[in-house]
């Protein structure tokens, strides 16, 4: 078969743009440039082992059931290794731990709904959805509702959904390899690109699980050596570590800056407590609650999540995957606790942020630090092995999205809706490999054009889309009676709509004008600052005073340039993206308000509408989702 | 797919499987409402119980942490409870309809 001659050319191909002129192209990362090739051997052993599982993987996948659900073969546990491995992006690898180490509390707090989540997942997603579901969302809400109706919204659905999300790995992704060891953007998102791509295409959710699970082990053995080494010489004591973290100095430093004049008159212990206390970084309960809404609901509304329940052959091991997940993701984000605190103590919250403002250096930086500094080999050798880890995480959560897309737009769309479900398995897996190749093209493009842009507000939307239009239908589809196609299209169409709209007028988007005032202050902060002192250098009394005052002079003209090289991008323009000069709404996180619309909207459509069907197929779907009669068998072997 | 004559309106008219909804509804949301109540008080603790948040009661580790630290037992225990209670229960009440769905003929 051709797909095995490709497939041995893909990873040479991938390894070819990693090492091509050597590890020249390892510049300016936080591994140095003499240890690059420390990062080319680790990420060369990572990437061999998940291209043979690749390859493995691709002789067994030539039915629809294989490409789409691993032939449900997969068991609970396996799958909850996988769905821990789909759902530990780098932002919650990297981006907790780095939250936590420049903010203390507030990080760790963030990272407790991401968890809780999986409780919705549980008690009410998980098994009724194996039990009825096949290989999507649309085919849960194509059960009883209009056949092409539903797998037409759910396929949208998911692919905005999807769209979102990958956005948001490929860009963070490209980003976070650069800072990690150098390579180039634009080659960091093909070599990922291009990866998954080989995943998905040959190997299919078959290839898909198995590169998940890989790295989370990877990831859990990577964050528990951490944690020993970084826990050891408080004798694993919890108050111990934490006593040291408060009285560091350099986490006292970081919570003065972010008090600012309140920190004034605070002593050096009340400051280092305060590090574990809230508020130092989420300053609005409501948004909290909103992002909280978003998370505890969407996760369970996520096709890309939903996708993975379908690879186990009964409900009872659906169950025992989330149980393994919940037992996975819970202690993963218990040990963030120590990494971040860890990284504050030992690395410092200034060298942190100097890498990286949003953090997510914490975990890399805290690895160098227990391997012997960024001198050392080992240290280097820890660092490179942290920074496949998290490339591995990109790559393993790119695949499970192309691939839950892919499988709308062939399964649901091409087959169900155009074809009217007349395709032999062999036309359907074509598709399916077809469609996997134009996501991940769109991946690879979209995260080329996006650079530079802030993308970090897109999970949290993709979040938010998620729990205001796929949760309602399915939740109400599976447990309300009178639910039918008229409230599946209105809850899908104004809860997707409605969060989106909600985001456009947001503060998350970018107003040139409040821009343009916020560096017009600090320009002018800047100016009387610099005439203050240099009164201080023509008066300084010695030259130690005076190169101390001229240091200050230097740093505060850098900050008036930057200041001014923001006001000079904004010139000229008057409105964000959509129109607006400032906000119309105060919260981030669009949940508080679509998800009770997305709600109120599938309640109203289906009360209005008539639908037959919906209600002739309600017996069976409810004794169908409850016990598993007739349920989708797994392969025969 | 499904062979027309399963009798979907009798297997749920079966008394069996209305004792499972009714059971099964009744545990489930009950568990859910407590999940979503005790996960929304760190939020709200946060924000509008901040004094008691900050009391100090282990060295450093203070109420608001070892609040969050809960946050994971609780929803672990969630989990334990639910599983034991659809393993012991809920599973072999479904078999049970399962074995009487094909007493009344349909297949498995």
């Amino acid at each position: 078969m051709t797909s095995h001659l490709a497939i041995r050319s893909a990873p040479a191909l991938a390894l070819a743009m990693l090492c091509s002129p050597a590890h020249a192209i390892f510049k300016g990362g936080a591994v140095p440039e003499r240890f690059g090739w420390l990062a080319v051997v680790v990420f060369a052993a990572i990437i061999a082992l998940t291209m043979y599982v690749t390859y493995l993987a691709a002789k067994r996948v030539k039915s629809t059931q294989q490409f789409y659900a691993a032939g449900r073969s997969v068991s609970g546990i396996q799958n909850g290794w996988a769905i821990a491995g789909d759902y530990l992006s780098a932002a919650s690898f990297l981006g907790i731990a780095g939250l936590i180490s420049l903010y203390g509390y507030d990080g760790f707090m963030y990272s407790v709904g991401w968890l809780v989540a999986y409780i919705t997942v549980l008690l009410v997603i998980a098994e009724p959805c194996r039990n009825i579901g096949k290989y999507t969302l649309g085919d849960i809400l194509a059960f009883r509702n209009n056949h092409k109706t539903a797998k037409t919204m759910a396929a949208i659905s998911t692919i905005t959904v999807s769209i979102f999300y990958l956005t948001a790995q490929m860009v963070g992704g490209g980003v976070l390899v650069k800072t990690l060891i150098g390579i180039d953007y634009e080659v960091s998102v093909m070599v990922v690109g291009v990866l998954m791509l080989a995943y998905v295409v040959f190997g299919g959710m078959v290839a898909t699980t198995w590169v998940q699970i890989i790295k989370a082990v990877l990831l859990v053995i990577a964050s528990i050596l951490l944690v020993m080494f970084t826990w050891a010489p408080y004798g694993f004591s919890l108050p111990g570590f934490l006593e040291a973290v408060v009285g560091d100095a350099k986490v006292q430093a970081q919570v003065a800056k972010l008090l600012g004049d309140a920190a004034s008159n605070m002593s050096a212990t009340e400051l280092g407590q305060r590090f574990l206390e809230p508020g130092l970084f989420l300053k609005s309960p409501v948004d909290q609650i909103s992002l909280g809404m978003a998370l505890v609901l969407g996760t369970a509304g996520m096709p890309h999540i939903l996708m993975r329940f379908f690879t186990v052959p009964t409900a009872q091991q659906a169950r025992i995957s989330v149980i393994w997940a919940m037992a996975i993701i819970g202690g993963f984000y218990v040990l963030t606790l120590f990494i971040g605190n860890g990284a504050a103590l030992n690395v410092g919250a200034a060298t942190i942020a100097g890498m990286d403002k949003g953090g997510n250096m914490a975990g890399p930086l805290l690895a160098q630090y227990i391997g012997g500094g960024p001198e050392s080999m080992l240290g280097n050798l820890f660092l490179a092995f942290v920074a496949a880890v998290a490339f591995a995480t990109i790559v393993a959560v790119v695949a499970g999205l192309v691939l839950a897309s892919a499988s709308a737009m062939s399964h649901d769309i091409w087959v169900g809706v155009i074809k009217g479900e007349h395709a032999t398995p062999e036309e359907e897996v074509r598709a399916a490999r077809i469609c996997s190749v134009i996501v991940g093209a769109l991946a690879i493009v979209i995260g080329i054009l996006a650079k530079g842009q802030n993308v970090a507000h897109l999970v949290a939307l993709a979040f938010a889309v998620a729990a205001s239009s796929n949760l309602p239908c399915v939740l109400l589809t599976l447990y309300w009676k009178r639910c039918n196609t008229g409230g599946i299209v209105l809850g899908m169409l104004v809860g997707a709509f409605s969060a989106i709209a909600l985001v456009m007028v947001s503060p998350n988007m970018t107003y040139p004008k409040l821009e343009r005032e916020k560096a017009q202050k600090v320009i002018d902060a800047g100016t009387a600052k610099i005439a203050t002192l240099e009164v201080v250098v023509a008066q300084a009394a010695d030259d130690a005073a005076r190169e101390k005052a001229q240091a200050a002079v230097t740093k505060a003209q850098a900050e008036v340039k930057a200041a001014q090289d923001t006001y000079a991008k904004y010139e000229g323009q008057e409105t964000s993206l959509v129109g607006l000069e400032a906000p119309l709404i105060s919260l981030k996180n669009p949940g508080l308000y679509s998800i009770p619309l997305g709600f109120l909207c599938v309640i109203l459509g289906s009360l209005f509408w008539r639908d037959r069907k919906a209600s002739e197929m309600w017996e069976e779907l409810y004794v169908r989702q409850n016990t598993g009669l007739h349920a989708e068998k797994a392969a025969a072997h | 797919m499904t062979p027309a004559h399963t009798d979907w309106a009798a297997i749920d008219a079966h008394p069996t499987f209305q004792e499972l909804h009714r059971r099964k509804s009744r545990f489930l949301w009950t568990l859910m409402v407590v999940s979503i109540v005790y996960y929304f008080l760190l939020p709200i603790g946060a924000a509008y119980f901040t004094d008691w948040f900050k009391m100090q009661v282990w060295g450093p580790v203070n109420v608001g942490l070892l609040f969050a630290l809960s946050q994971f037992v609780v929803a672990w225990g969630i989990a334990f409870i639910y599983s034991r209670h659809a393993n012991r229960t809920f599973d072999p009440m479904a078999d049970e309809i399962n074995r009487a769905a094909l007493r009344m003929g349909g297949q498995r």
